[in-house]
């Protein structure tokens, strides 16, 4: 195209010249088709299970709880809720603690390491953190399936993603804000809580969203740790399985019967406007305030 | 020296996270040690994964009480990721040079933003739900059409033919699911880069005549092909860990490597997970233990491929100097 309207108007083109702009607009045509082969599947999953998963909502979808091949979802819905709220609850104290250390002290070895570690830590496979909770806390520690163990288990995975963004976030705060604040005569607990976490809390925030919708969408990690349960939670952290929604999407598809059909999809669309939409949530704010 | 006990507390939040990942490495260690010592490095080269006569007596063979008749070996389950995550790397770096190459070059400035995000969208939906996608649309789609039809064009070639494709579930459907998952690693780390190529370099480029693509595949992929490489890395990271997903598309084979591309394979992820119901029924733990086994293997593996993907992005092994 660009080598059309550089060219003089009426000069011929030589033979070469016609083979590159064809191969050009080859070239362009297949970058065109792969974008499209990249985001069309993302489209048809979104339709299929949001066309699929809407047409069985209904009251008792979240009233009745599973049963063998069928029922509602109110015990995995809740169980969902449970397993990463306890998650949060562990992993946010860690992880913005380390993204205060790592962005208020980090420029020296300890902090290098620990980002290095935390990167490591990251990228280890859910499933091998699910198998660690399962020897050490279910058969080791003797908890058997449980909702501390689930919990757990995705508080491992999410601090580091935690930490990462807490970090960023923090590092956001212009320094002259915290001279401001020593010059006052503030001390660094106060500082950080009154003067940067403050300022940084969109951030943060941002970071605990996007945490939360890594738990909701975990699956492998759980069935080692979480087990599963037909009945609602009874309150028991230790000795007692819980259900959450993510099991049932796996299991109940490999069930011969439409109604499990039908729920294993209303509990993929469930999880997939949570994850999605916290997703898009947090990515348009992030654009439109230029943060992070 | 004074004594900073805010300092101090969070530093000591920040060390609980390399404490959790040492943990993990040690105790898995630790369960897996009668493993290792009784599978040997037979383990990694073994076939058959066999858990013995859970009701026979347990035996001792080298000290240590396994159920009579137990054979553990993956090298089913290390061919299966190894090749699944391969063919999935070959599938997606087209897909994402393309894709990236097309909305940093072609697309206006204005719809850029809408479409970046819809590839961004792609690498946070959960496994499980590409597992089930993969089931309800892609596995009908595999049996009855893509699968016969490549054994019918490509049939020439030894890996393509099979006289029965299968039902669908298999390898290549595996490494089309993983290809999804992982495009938008490679794309996202792409289209930064190549936002980032001088103007300067791209304005000679054009100034000698090239064409608009010329311009992008002559003078500016190859400056950001170090970056390129260890987005590919970074994603086969990925892909190997890839467990939901990969479990429920398949087949999940055991004992019997794969044939074709339509075979069933497993991954050592995926096995993982099949195994709890089964490996829970051995009085002697040797096959929970050996389990361990596996997940510190594939914990080696990502570390090793995670690492190299650090070193490709941080430059160590870029010759070029940075602007």
């Amino acid at each position: 195209m660009a080598v059309a309207s550089i060219n003089m108007p009426h000069a011929k083109r030589s033979a070469l010249e016609m083979k590159r702009v064809t191969l050009s607009t080859i070239g362009w045509v297949a970058c065109g088709l792969a974008l499209m082969l990249v985001i069309g599947p993302l489209l048809d999953i979104v339709w299929v299970i949001a066309s699929r998963g809407i047409s069985v909502f209904s009251i008792g979808l979240f009233t009745t709880v599973t049963n063998g091949t069928g029922g509602g979802l109110a015990n995995a819905i809740s169980g969902t809720l449970i397993l990463s709220a306890g998650a949060l609850l562990i992993a946010v104290p860690i992880g913005v603690g380390a993204g205060i250390y790592l962005s208020e002290y980090g420029n020296n070895k300890i902090a290098n390491t620990i980002r290095f570690l935390s990167d490591v830590l990251t990228g280890t496979p859910s499933i091998v953190l699910g198998y660690f909770s399962y020897i050490v806390f279910v058969t080791g520690l003797g908890w058997q399936f449980s909702t501390l163990a689930g919990s757990i288990t995705l508080a491992i995975l999410i601090v580091p993603y935690l930490a990462r963004i807490s970090e960023l976030a923090l590092r956001q705060v212009p320094v002259s804000m915290r001279e401001a604040a020593f010059a006052l005569g503030a001390n660094d607990p106060v500082v950080v809580f009154k003067v940067v976490l403050p300022g940084a809390l969109s951030g943060v925030i941002t970071g605990v969203l996007l945490a939360l919708a890594i738990s909701v969408g975990e699956t492998a990690p759980l069935i080692y740790t979480a087990g599963w349960s037909n009945y609602m939670w009874n309150g028991q952290l230790t000795h007692s399985p819980i259900g959450y929604l993510t099991y049932v999407i796996w299991s109940f598809i490999n069930q011969p019967s439409d109604e499990s059909h039908a729920l294993a999809f209303a509990a993929a669309f469930i999880v997939m406007l949570v994850v999605l939409c916290i997703n898009i949530g947090v990515r348009l704010t992030v654009r439109r305030t230029k943060f992070v | 020296m004074k004594l900073k006990p805010f300092r101090l507390s969070v530093l000591g939040l920040s060390l609980l996270i390399p404490a959790a990942l040492g943990a993990v490495v040690l105790f898995l260690a630790i369960y897996a040690a009668p493993a290792v010592s009784f599978n040997g490095f037979g383990f990694v080269s073994r076939i058959t994964w066999d858990l013995g006569n859970l009701y026979g007596d347990p035996v001792s063979v080298r000290g240590v009480q396994v159920p009579p008749g137990a054979s553990y070996g993956i090298l089913v389950f290390i061919v299966g990721t190894l090749l699944s995550s391969f063919i999935a790397i070959l599938i997606a770096v087209p897909l994402s040079v393309g894709a990236a190459i097309f909305l940093a070059e072609s697309v206006p400035a204005k719809i850029r933003p809408i479409l970046s995000l819809l590839v961004e969208l792609v690498a946070v939906v959960p496994s499980v739900v590409f597992g089930l996608w993969g089931i309800a649309v892609l596995i009908p789609l595999m049996a009855g059409y893509i699968g016969p039809g490549l054994s019918h064009l490509l049939g020439f070639i030894p890996f393509f033919a099979g006289g029965d494709t299968g039902s669908g579930y298999g390898l290549l459907t595996t490494s089309i699911v993983l290809a999804l998952m992982i495009t938008p690693i490679i794309a996202t780390t792409l289209l930064d880069a190549l936002m980032q190529v001088p103007k300067e370099n791209r304005e000679s480029a054009f100034a000698l005549g090239a064409t608009h693509f010329e311009v992008v595949s002559k003078a500016m992929l190859p400056m950001v092909r170090t970056t390129l490489i260890g987005g590919i890395v970074l994603a086969l990271g990925r892909a190997l860990g890839e467990t939901m997903a990969v479990l429920m598309v398949s087949g999940g084979a055991i004992n019997i490597m794969p044939q074709n591309i339509y075979s069933p394979v497993s991954t050592i992820a995926s096995f993982i997970v099949s195994q709890l119901d089964s490996a829970e029924q051995d009085p002697t733990n040797m096959a929970v233990q050996s389990l361990a086994e596996i997940a510190l293997v594939l914990f080696i593996i990502t570390l090793a491929v995670n690492a190299g993907a650090k070193l490709l992005s941080s430059g160590v092994l870029n010759g070029r100097s940075k602007h």
